[in-house]
């Protein structure tokens, strides 16, 4: 059972602030971690090599400093990692962060399970999971709660809204996980200081069989063509002043005016 | 990779209706009314797209709710949701027939196919968008998400590829009338797949039933925010909600002290609503929370802060601690009700 884990570094805040004249993110000074979600994509990977053997491949995008990612999830067990980090892979929608994820995987070849998180924390969109799935030709199984490996199929239980659904597919698939799936492990101090040990090949764009037009912003189908504060929708709040009783009463009696109540 | 196509070729705006047992995700239906206005803009049709089984009326219905012509696929192989096979039947459509738009609910099931379809089709997809228009000038579709952890807005283009894809959250955009005089063209799509066509087989399928209400659906919610997140101001938030017949929904940092689940979560990681009177207990009122309530009717926001942020969002506000303010409003509302 060979995994390979797909994992994005995000900055550890809600809300982020960003460049008004390139419309980019401002990252310096900011704390990055493991996207949450990715975090129960590793140790999801985790579990399996325990239960069926094999290794954990840990891949990401983005600037230098994400091999601190790497090292983390490197520190919490995996066994290897690939860093993908190059000039021309800036300003990647998800289309190109699949495309270029999706390169990667096909050099990395003897793999079986593809793992990420449902999404990421910062952009929100789950689209990269679906996305690379399909640029690899195999199957997804997304919003996994529970992930078994049986009889040589993965098998989940998908939270699909409201309904619950067990779904089963043969290897290889990609599996997109939720929070609830298990609880990640802290890395253990040993295995910090072994985790620095190992090396993480960096790949650029001439490292991987693709078309150079098609990586980061120039192989990005989607624009940002302009970033803005939401307008306030109202703003002629009608204050009602006076002591809590009074106060109450009025506003049940302008309620009532406008046939609220 | 595929070629550069001709976007030229393409024309008109096309949605996806997810259903189920027949019954059309009312995302879908908000997803025709704002379809209708965006084709009207560019002067071209619009369509809907549907698979299921036994859909019964449904083709006819989505007429009139404003598609002007409905491509459907009805056979027991769609009953349920099916990436590959769903995928596979509405890319083949899109390549024999050219939409330049192609929009799709934000629901669980839509986040799963439009970006398979997208990264099929060679394309760009928007998701969770909290607004869509077209540049007339450009002869551009323009979508609007929430970014960067939803303090600022994005207005986001596909200048190149065909089709421009998003997908849509509910209770953004508002439901159309139905209109049972409109007439349209109602396509069967005569598609034979099977079963094993697909690589994932679904061995069970439960619907969850749910005891408590959707704050979606509710005309009326009353939503805590930490400002009412102990136990003894929440149990008060309850007994205003029952008293007004509302739903009881929460900001994140509610949610995430334990006060309700996720399913009751309103703002840009929860739910978008827009019921007729919203109320709003010792809520901040930050933009991520906001961005999932401004379009209700009414909002009545209490807040001990005088600058709280929500003020700017409400109809009336009350300046008051919950602890004394919720109390009266309980009382009248029983005077009210004769209790």
């Amino acid at each position: 059972m060979n995994t390979i884990v797909c994992i994005k570094q995000v900055p550890n805040v809600k809300e982020v602030k960003w460049d008004p004249v390139t419309g980019s993110l401002i990252r310096k000074g900011i704390p990055s971690i493991i996207n949450p979600n990715d975090r129960n994509a590793v140790e999801e990977a985790l579990r399996l090599r325990e239960k069926h053997g094999g290794a954990v491949t840990i891949l990401s995008m983005g600037p230098s400093q994400v091999e601190e990612a790497l090292r983390e999830a490197l520190a919490m067990g995996a066994d290897h990692a690939v860093q993908l980090t190059g000039k021309e892979f800036a300003g990647s929608d998800t289309w190109a962060t699949s495309y270029t994820l999706g390169l990667a995987i096909q050099k990395i070849k003897d793999w079986n399970l593809i793992l990420c998180g449902k999404e990421a924390m910062d952009g929100m969109t789950a689209q990269v999971g679906p996305e690379l799935a399909e640029f690899l030709h195999i199957p997804q199984l997304t919003y996994a709660v529970s992930l078994d490996i049986v009889e040589g199929k993965a098998r989940i239980r998908q939270k699909l809204g409201k309904i619950q659904r067990l779904l089963e597919t043969s290897l290889p698939a990609l599996v997109t996980v939720e929070r609830e799936i298990n609880e990640p492990r802290i890395a253990p101090m040993d295995r910090i200081m072994e985790a620095y040990e190992i090396e993480i090949p960096v790949w650029g764009p001439e490292d991987l069989d693709g078309d150079s037009e098609l990586f980061g912003l120039e192989g990005s189908p989607t624009r940002l063509r302009k970033v803005f504060s939401p307008k306030v929708l109202k703003g002629k709040v009608e204050m009602i002043p006076g002591a809590p009783k009074e106060a109450a009463r009025e506003l049940i009696r302008v309620l009532r005016k406008k046939y609220i109540l | 990779m595929p070629a550069r196509i001709d976007i030229n070729e393409y024309r008109g705006c096309w949605v996806f209706v997810e259903q189920s047992h027949g019954k059309p995700a009312r995302v879908s239906l908000e997803l025709l009314g704002k379809g209708r206005e965006l084709a009207q803009k560019l002067d071209a049709d619009l369509t809907a797209i549907v698979l299921g089984d036994s859909l019964g009326p449904l083709p006819e219905e989505l007429i009139a709710f404003g598609a002007g012509k409905v491509l459907f696929a009805d056979d027991p192989v769609f009953r349920d949701y099916n990436t590959e096979l769903y995928a596979d039947v509405i890319a083949g459509q899109v390549l024999e027939r050219k939409p330049e738009v192609l929009i799709v609910g934000a629901t669980p099931i839509g986040r799963d196919l439009a970006p398979r379809l997208a990264f099929r089709l060679n394309t760009g997809c928007t998701a969770d968008c909290t607004g869509l228009d077209i540049d007339q000038e450009n002869r551009l579709f323009v979508s609007t998400r929430p970014a960067f952890g939803g303090n600022v807005v994005a207005t986001i283009i596909c200048p190149n590829h065909r089709p421009q894809m998003a997908t849509v959250r509910p209770g953004v955009m508002q439901l159309p009338e139905k209109d049972a005089t409109r007439n349209g063209e109602v396509v069967p799509l005569n598609i034979l797949m099977r079963e094993q066509d697909s690589r994932v087989k679904i061995l069970d399928s439960v619907e969850a039933e749910s005891e408590d209400g959707t704050i979606e659906e509710a005309e009326r919610v009353v939503c805590v925010g930490m400002g009412g997140a102990d136990a003894e101001t929440f149990a008060m938030i309850r007994e205003l909600a029952g008293l007004l017949e509302a739903e009881v929904a929460a900001t994140r940092i509610a949610v995430e002290a334990g006060w309700l689940t996720h399913d009751s979560q309103v703002g840009q990681t929860g739910k978008t609503i827009r019921p007729d009177l919203y109320v709003a207990c010792g809520v901040s009122g930050a933009v991520q929370h906001t961005a999932g309530m401004s379009g209700s009717k009414i909002v009545v926001a209490v807040n001990k802060d005088p600058k709280a942020e929500i003020f700017n969002y409400a109809d009336y506000g009350i300046v008051g601690d919950l602890r004394k303010v919720l109390p009266a409003l309980i009382e009248e509302l029983k005077a009210l009700k004769g209790m």
